[in-house]
């Protein structure tokens, strides 16, 4: 009975090919109301063809189904029925096909809310969608298929990987997709006004919620990822420079430079071509990202298991979509080309700079991950680019960034430049004496807590200001939690990272060692038995002094059918600090290497990002109103 | 003319700016280039001390050993054809085993590899394709000739 459920699965998918080639036959052959009506359901109907099509492959999983190759690859009888079911997407194949279930999600949202939109630019948008679901489709069919079968059935599967049996890793993905494919209804649009006449105010509106809610996304996709690598890697980080991540951090940083770019088309109709641009730019990155992580090039702790044999479709796929998108824009971006002026000191301006230093920040984040694989496909040579040039290239692009996000509140409620320098004055007090509290000691230190409290004090002093107008606030809101969010991140990230305490040693149960300002005992070490791993759970109490503050329970565990061995992090928590215990290995009778991290404010990282979704969420609107030719 | 002079000092201005930036990114980008290579291209080749770079191969059978109550080891990196003997004062990563790929940041002290990073990829079966070339394997991980394995 079971076994069947993956021939449905298979089925559907197939249906699912054949669904897309329908939507689109009817463009291309006529363009009477019938085929649109067909185009406009069959958007529509593709979504639960996948839908179902992907819970087959859950069912398949639930039901230990290793007929099936993909299955028995990532799933084990001893797994708990939660990983069971993320196991789904745990792997290459089904993560695709989640990607695919996502799309098709986009695409039904895209074709629902477009009906306001007028009839040539609706079936041109979700024509071009219909193309990208068909695309994504044909290469899980082809390549990545997760429902091929074993030629001889194993007993019990080989297992999920332990690093993924873990709750972060079941939502980071869909997430993340959500976010990266969403941008595909923002790049389709863009691409279908392409062949208007006029890039209108009103359609830079349309699109608005659609960048918003795709940011919001892939922001939380982003936050999760790094919140994984942090208590589960083992090594304190939350942010590596690892290829993998700069695949997602590129498109982010673009759909950020693009949700500032759209408001000033929508409202002043200018930067058209650019908004054009950007829209096509940032789903062009998503894709690179994630096919490039996909297809195996990519060296990185991601590339759990890969198939360079992928990468041919893979890099035709994307010269057909990327190529077609830009040769689209190149063809017609003369039409759309304006000559307003603006001024630097405006809210224009201001959206300008921010485009300049986004968009050069993701140039010079794509340049260290693409060259050494440049250099690698032309056999030159192997390197890679060392985390220290991130840092030290990126870190200043975004100092005026954050200088002008905090400059946003003045320029906007126009303040006279007399309470503009007593603003600053008072504002410099504060950084002064938070660097005191804080005891800054690298200028770049300074610089993060003096932006911060710049960027929150001014929108303070605006909510003060116009506390007699709600309806101005209300405008605002959105915005100011998104900056205010930013604020919070770059203090959790500047006082994590400067005033950290990092050690490694060996402990001895019943020793003690001081690390800052706590000391950590090793009390003891403790058995464990799950269903499929063994463990050992240590006990480290920290005290200050006398006091007793905390347990931390550290554990290593054994997985049964991988054999492997996997280092679960013990962290206790604060607002204020985290202790990070981490175990290494035995390293002599009851003595133990291990690392004790201490780090300050490090929760402001994410606590920072949960403002910033917030504000995209506050800021969108939807305004159904008819939009003509 | 006025007007065009003061062009002309404004896009010069603009112009070493630029000029400053490029430099400052080029030779930022080029000092964090971390160069990979293969045992045997260690032996054969000419490396200063405390250059940093990264080696990779396999963790050779029996070799690692553990300094009794330190975090200390030591271990061979082979590529069956040479091996490198390499220091680490650290926690080694879960997947760390002998006959294992790995990939080694550090430098060269004494003919001897120290190691400030150790990385072991996540999934038992995988293997860095870096690693793979070091060691002769094809792409899917299986010897191309036995000669690799013999010699």
């Amino acid at each position: 009975m079971i076994i069947e459920i993956g021939y449905v699965g298979h089925f559907l998918l197939l249906l699912g090919l054949m669904n897309c080639i329908i939507l689109l036959s009817p463009k291309v052959l006529t363009n009477s109301n019938i085929s649109q009506e067909i185009l406009f359901s069959a958007s529509k109907l593709h979504f639960p063809i996948i839908l179902i099509s992907f819970l087959c492959l859950i069912t398949t999983f639930v039901g230990e189904d290793y007929s099936l190759d993909y299955v028995s690859k990532n799933s084990n009888s001893s797994l708990p029925l939660i990983y069971k079911i993320s196991a789904a997407w745990a792997g290459h194949e089904g993560s695709m096909l989640l990607w695919c279930v996502v799309s098709s999600f986009w695409m039904f949202l895209a074709s629902v809310y477009s009906s306001n939109l007028y009839k040539r630019l609706r079936v041109n948008f979700l024509a071009i969608m219909g193309i990208l679901n068909l695309g994504f489709l044909l290469f899980v069919v082809a390549t990545s298929n997760p429902f091929d079968r074993n030629m001889t059935i194993p007993l019990d599967g080989n297992d999920l990987n332990p690093l993924l049996q873990d709750f972060g890793l079941i939502v980071h993905p869909p997430m993340l997709y959500m976010g990266y494919v969403g941008l595909s209804v923002v790049f389709s649009f863009a691409v279908a006004c392409c062949f208007e006449d006029d890039f209108k105010k009103e359609w830079a509106q349309w699109i608005r919620p659609w960048v918003l809610a795709s940011w919001a996304f892939l922001t939380l996709g982003i936050a999760l990822g790094s919140w994984w690598a942090y208590y589960e890697l083992g090594w304190g980080g939350w942010w590596f420079w690892d290829p993998v991540e700069n695949a997602s951090f590129m498109p982010w940083l673009m759909a950020t430079a693009l949700l500032h770019s759209v408001i000033a088309t929508s409202e002043k109709g200018i930067f058209k071509s650019w908004t054009i641009l950007l829209s096509i730019f940032t789903f062009s990155l998503s894709l690179l990202g994630t096919f490039l992580v996909r297809s195996g090039i990519l060296i990185s702790v991601h590339s759990f298991a890969n198939d360079p044999s992928r990468g041919v479709f893979i890099l035709f796929m994307l010269i057909a979509l990327i190529g077609g998108g830009l040769l689209s824009y190149a063809l017609n971006s003369k039409k759309f080309i304006d000559d307003s002026d603006v001024r630097l000191i405006s809210k224009e301006g201001f959206f300008l700079l921010n485009n300049i230093l986004l968009v050069t920040a993701t140039f010079t984040i794509l340049l260290g991950t693409m060259y050494p694989l440049f250099l690698d496909i032309l056999g030159l040579e192997k390197i890679s680019v060392g985390v220290p040039y991130y840092n030290a290239v990126f870190v200043p692009l975004m100092i005026p960034l954050i200088l002008l996000v905090g400059y946003v509140p003045i320029l906007l409620s126009r303040t006279s430049i007399d309470s503009q320098l007593v603003q600053l004055f008072i504002i410099f007090v504060i950084s002064i004496f938070l660097s005191f509290i804080f005891s800054v000691q690298s200028i770049l230190f300074f610089i993060g807590i003096f932006s911060t409290v710049w960027i929150i004090a001014n929108i303070l002093f605006d909510f003060y200001r116009s506390s007699d107008n709600s309806v101005k606030i209300r405008r605002r809101v959105g915005m100011y939690f998104a900056h205010f969010g930013l604020a919070i991140f770059i203090i959790g990230a500047s006082v994590s990272e400067s005033n950290k305490i990092e050690k490694e040693f060996t402990l001895e149960i019943g020793e003690t060692k001081k690390v800052g300002v706590f000391d950590y005992r090793f009390e003891n070490l403790k058995e464990f038995k799950s269903t499929n791993y063994d463990a050992v759970i240590a006990s480290i109490i920290v005290s200050k002094g006398d006091r007793f503050i905390t347990e931390i329970n550290p554990e290593k565990r054994l997985y049964h059918s991988s054999d492997s061995p996997m280092t679960e992090a013990g962290i206790n928590g604060r607002l204020d600090r985290d202790l990070y215990v981490s175990l290494g290995n035995m390293v002599s009778d009851n003595k133990w290497s291990m690392r004790i991290y201490d780090k300050p404010l490090i929760r402001l990282i994410w606590i920072g990002t949960i403002f910033m979704i917030l504000g995209a969420i506050f800021s969108i609107r939807f305004k159904q109103s008819k939009i003509y030719e | 003319m006025k007007k065009r002079s003061a062009r002309i000092y404004y896009v010069s201005f603009l112009l070493v700016i630029l000029g400053f930036v490029l430099y400052a990114f080029v030779k930022t980008f080029n000092e964090n280039l971390l160069y990979y290579r293969s045992p045997t291209q260690l032996v054969n080749g000419n490396f200063p001390d405390n250059y940093v770079f990264r080696i990779g191969g396999m963790v050779e059978q029996g070799s690692l050993i553990r300094v009794s109550g330190t975090k200390k080891v030591s271990f061979n990196v082979t590529d069956f054809n040479n091996k490198v003997l390499v220091k680490y004062d650290g926690i080694l990563p879960d997947l760390f085993r002998e006959g294992q790929g790995v990939v080694i940041r550090g430098y060269l002290q004494n003919n001897l590899f120290v190691a400030e990073e150790v990385l072991a990829k996540h999934d038992e079966t995988y293997m860095p394709p870096e690693v793979k070339e070091s060691l002769g394997l094809t792409e899917d991980g299986k010897y191309k000739t036995m000669e690799s394995i013999t010699q």
